[in-house]
């Protein structure tokens, strides 16, 4: 009889499925992965070891780099973990914009997740659909930060500036006709909590036309259901958090459970699944973008209520955290102090320790900062959800065939920014 | 400190006992540290009581202590500081082991605990020399192939000890020693314990 050997391949990471700079050894038997090894460490860039060496607030910028598809959900989970170690209060209004601004970026993050998760099992159409709607969002990150992805928006004690009256326009060139910019301009013509409004309103809509896509397709069940089933146990085993675990039916949203900010105040509702396997957690994902479209809603209208009232401040008055206005600087000796020490030097942090934990749309992001009382952190780990994830793919793939590797790359929603940090 | 913290304080001294060389309560976390003799014991104790129920090890992570602070760190240089959630219970927990040795710090492996522990593993090792006896697999993960040293020991420099470039006589990839000049545009400075307080600064 003919010896017969395993036969091992390569997966990435120059492979369009590999989401970034997967390599994969994927040892075969036939078609069926008997083990995959997944190499990671491509796009290792050492954050942790850079934010060693910067004072604290110029780390933020950092933040935005690891998971590219959910900028200020990074951001988030960093500036709460300064504030939780300085002990300072984050004022409501910028509560209120940061837990908006996470939802939008849940949004931006399930919306690219579908749209490559259709690429990669071979619905073209999806990624279009996609990137139709992420455009606005990116418009409001623009309008909010100046930048359409690594905004930089978030400060510890709150958010860097208040939300702008007028969102940036479009203008005529050679690919847009002046009737095409005047139908974009149109619906942005107002403030930015008008223009989300707008979005609000059309996106229930859009998202129901996307499941006419998917949901019942039978090629879209053909090779998501049933695929890469985990149960509630073996899920919280590998440390799975987010949608990962929901899909599995364990009901576990720090929103909900651990509420930060102004969580506790809004009205939402967690996403279970039933089998664990790869439609399970697609459904989640698309509930959860229905869910987050619940709560940009309830933010946009206690902002608006509290604009009418003459807005609140949006970073902590605390001098020693947080830079003092533009005004009292040229005018008052002792802010004008406090700005120099803080450009200069930064800020000093307690020495202390702390873990702050924020639900980013792939699951759990923890930070756990050390400070001894410098102006830079002492120690600074990043816990990044997909690396957990990704470390469960030889459990999850072994026993399927090639071609469900790549559905279930695609169901776990990786992004190397953060696993290889 | 709120009631669930005081309960789980309750649970672990129950639980734990004497296996606990060291608990703090800071910022509404707990913090308890455990030799590395009691390390395995405590963490299954950690994960089975129905009164502690640590289902989930959420990170693992290597600690150099070596240049902590202004003055010389007394204690043991390496530690391996966990992070369990308990989803059951909804509480938290933070376990630091110190390695014993500093030139060859090893720390028991929590891989049949957790599955979760085994890439936190394998980084700690990569990045700390932090090794972990009875992990199976106990390979570099973020560094490159071939990579020399480990790189976030407060020793080794941010620059790195090597650099890539192409050589074109020899016509392939070549590594060289690094040639940029170490710098630092804001210097570390530690102050006085009360210079960043809120209330007495």
């Amino acid at each position: 009889m003919a010896d017969i050997r395993n036969y091992t391949l390569n997966f990435g990471p120059q492979h369009p499925a590999a989401h970034g700079v997967l390599r994969m050894v994927l040892e075969l038997d036939g078609e069926v992965v008997v083990r995959a090894d997944p190499h990671i460490g491509l796009l290792h860039r050492a954050t942790e070891k850079l934010a060693e060496n910067k004072t604290w607030v110029q780390s933020v910028p950092y933040m935005d780099r690891l998971d590219y598809v959910s900028m200020m959900c990074n951001e988030h989970g960093y500036c709460m973990a300064i504030e939780k170690l300085l002990g300072i209060e984050v004022p409501i209004r910028a509560q209120y914009i940061r837990v908006m601004f996470d939802e939008i970026t849940r949004i931006l993050n399930h919306l690219l997740w579908v749209g490559t998760h259709g690429l990669d099992v071979g619905a073209m159409t999806m990624v279009l659909y996609a990137f139709r709607e992420r455009e606005d969002l990116v418009d409001v990150y623009e309008a909010v930060s100046g930048a359409r992805m690594h905004a930089a928006y978030y400060r510890p004690g709150g958010v860097y500036r208040d939300l702008p009256d007028r969102m940036p326009q479009y203008k005529e060139s050679k690919w847009k006709s002046a009737a095409e910019v005047k139908s974009l301009n149109d619906i942005r013509s107002g403030s930015l909590l008008d223009f989300l409004e707008d979005f609000v309103t059309r996106f229930p809509k859009l998202l129901d036309e996307y499941e006419t896509l998917l949901t019942d397709n039978r090629i879209w069940k053909q090779r998501l259901v049933d695929v890469g089933i985990v149960s509630p146990e073996r899920a919280m085993q590998l440390g799975f958090t987010g949608p990962m675990l929901r899909g599995s039916g364990v009901a576990w949203d720090l929103r909900k459970k651990q509420p930060y900010e102004v969580y506790d105040r809004l009205d939402f509702d967690i996403p279970v699944g039933v089998t664990g396997d790869s439609y399970d957690r697609y459904l989640v994902r698309m509930e959860e973008m229905r869910q987050s479209n619940r709560i940009l809603r309830q933010c946009i209208d206690w902002l608006r209520n509290d604009s009418a009232k003459g807005a609140g401040p949006v970073i902590s008055d605390n001098h020693k955290v947080a830079p003092p206005p533009r005004e009292g600087m040229k005018s008052n000796m002792e802010e004008l102090i406090h700005h120099f020490k803080l450009c200069t030097e930064g800020i000093h942090v307690p020495e202390g320790e702390a873990y702050a934990a924020v639900e980013h749309p792939k699951g759990e992001f923890g930070i756990y900062a050390i400070s001894d009382g410098a102006n830079k952190p002492y120690r600074l780990k990043i816990r990044p959800p997909g690396y957990v994830h990704l470390s469960a793919m030889n459990e999850m793939a072994k026993g399927h065939m090639l071609a469900d590797v790549v559905a279930i790359v695609g169901t776990m929603d990786i992004v190397f920014g953060e696993i290889d940090r | 400190m709120s009631a669930k913290l005081e309960t789980l304080s309750q649970n672990l001294q129950k639980h734990l006992g004497e296996r606990i060389k060291g608990q703090k309560i800071a910022f509404g976390e707990v913090t308890i540290e455990v030799d590395v003799a009691d390390y395995l014991g405590a963490m299954r104790t950690l994960r089975d009581e129905p009164e502690l129920r640590f289902e989930e090890l959420i990170d693992l992570c290597g600690v150099d202590y070596s240049s902590y602070g202004s003055a010389a760190w007394p204690g043991r240089r390496f530690a391996a500081v966990s992070h369990l959630l308990s989803i059951a219970n909804n509480w938290r927990l933070r376990v630091r082991c110190y390695a014993p040795e500093d030139d060859f710090p090893v720390v028991p492996s929590l891989t049949e605990i957790w599955s979760s522990v085994n890439w936190f593993e394998r980084e700690a090792f990569d990045l700390y020399g932090i090794v972990f006896s009875g992990h199976n697999d106990l390979r570099r993960i973020l560094t490159d192939y071939g990579f020399i040293g480990h790189p976030f020991r407060k020793d080794f420099p941010i620059s790195g000890t090597v650099e890539m470039r192409y050589d074109p006589d020899q016509q392939r990839v070549i590594y060289q020693p690094v040639t940029i000049e170490p710098r630092e545009v804001t210097p570390r400075i530690v102050r006085e314990a009360t210079y960043g307080d809120v209330e007495n600064g």
